[in-house]
């Protein structure tokens, strides 16, 4: 078989390796609890606006949204392999797993990202379009191949990535980018840092083994946990701004400022707390409360946006 | 390579065979179901207008 040697010397003997990858492997690169809530929130960002767009084109704009954010998740365990392998929360994951070969993943998440940003432009607008190459290219290659590794505010920046989508999704139906969707954009922005940095306080020992710089390994826990209360003390005023500005009505407003008092609530316990056990618990519990937090916001903003939200800014 | 080589390539496991069927199928459904979006989004974007063209 040295015919076959020849083809391809650069590849070792992985090479050779016939693909036993699963249709659920390819899923796995996509990040499918990550892309759910990407279209979430691309989803009410679209359906807030004060636009109109086709049922169908709506569909067809969220559908590339999330083939989108799954190219970039694929891209990411495809440059992230070395680093997932030593974390017990990711060696699982198909490339260090070794079900998927990394130049498997590569042309899975190229192919994807192209054919998501092409149908975007084509379907909705080249706005919404760059928008999610933007997204893309900025959660591949400044956060996953530059911030993570580089800095202990990796996920500060990169954070950014995940508050586009719903900034795509009024794009796709307006065509425009106004102060709504940046506020959308905000809420996700500060709400990142306390959500990740609370998983990351019981991860920083696999962290600092991996050689990732967050927060907890560079700076320790106490500095992570004053810097979660910050952030969810920036984070609750932003949560409530639009209805503040008059854009969402009473009932947002009591949700977020129910939620964003629940989050500092939480963050001060943390702060308060010195034993890493009680700690971990903590930390685990403001992690699955973050998650509740940006998914109330936004469910009620587009439930608030149905009932016509009184007192309700026109845009 | 000798002929005995060539004869035999290389021969996939049960496992292998199922997997890549698998993953046939599914590229197969993803082509199908993208067929049939932009068809639909075509009639929805051009509507009527998709059938006046110069003849």
């Amino acid at each position: 078989m040295t015919d076959i040697t020849a083809v391809d010397q650069n590849s070792g003997p992985a090479a050779f390796t016939i693909s036993e990858a699963s249709v659920g492997d390819y899923i796995a690169l996509m990040k499918p609890r990550v892309m759910s809530l990407v279209v979430f929130t691309a989803l009410v960002g679209l359906m807030v606006t004060p636009g109109h767009l086709h049922p169908v084109l709506g569909f067809a704009a969220l559908l590339c949204v999330a083939i989108g954010a799954g190219a970039a998740g694929a891209l990411n365990m495809w440059y992230d392999a070395d680093v997932d392998a030593v974390m017990s929360r990711t060696s699982q994951r198909p490339i260090p797993a070794g079900r998927v070969l990394p130049r498997e993943a590569l042309a899975f998440g190229l192919t994807l990202a192209i054919g998501s940003i092409a149908v975007l432009g084509l379907v909705a607008n080249w706005l919404a379009a760059s928008l999610l190459a933007f997204t893309i290219f900025f959660y591949v290659a400044i956060y996953t191949m530059w911030l993570k590794r580089a800095t202990s505010q990796n996920i500060v920046i990169g954070g950014a990535a995940g508050a586009f989508p719903p900034m795509i999704g009024w794009a796709a139906a307006t065509g425009t980018i106004g102060l709504e969707p940046t506020l959308l954009f905000l809420i996700i922005f500060f709400w990142t840092p306390p959500h990740f940095w609370a998983l990351s306080l019981r991860r920083a020992p696999e962290y600092a083994r991996a050689g990732i710089p967050m927060l907890p390994v560079v700076a320790g826990h106490a500095e992570t946990r004053r810097q979660i209360l910050m952030y969810s003390i920036v984070m609750a005023p932003v949560g409530a701004s639009p209805w503040l500005l008059g854009y969402a009505g009473l009932l947002y407003g009591a949700a977020a400022i129910g939620a964003g008092a629940a989050m500092i609530g939480l963050s001060l316990r943390i702060v308060a707390l010195g034993d890493r056990d009680r700690e971990a618990r903590a930390a685990k519990r403001l992690f699955g409360v973050s998650i509740l937090y940006l998914f109330v916001l936004f469910a009620v903003l587009l439930i608030d946006s149905w009932l016509g939200a009184p007192g309700r800014v026109p845009l | 390579m000798d002929d005995n080589d060539h004869e035999t390539g290389i021969v996939l496991t049960e496992e292998q065979k199922r997997r890549r069927r698998a993953r046939s199928i599914a590229i197969a459904l993803a082509l199908g179901a993208l067929v049939l979006l932009f068809y639909v989004v075509t009639i929805v974007k051009l509507g009527p207008g998709v059938l006046q063209r110069p003849l």
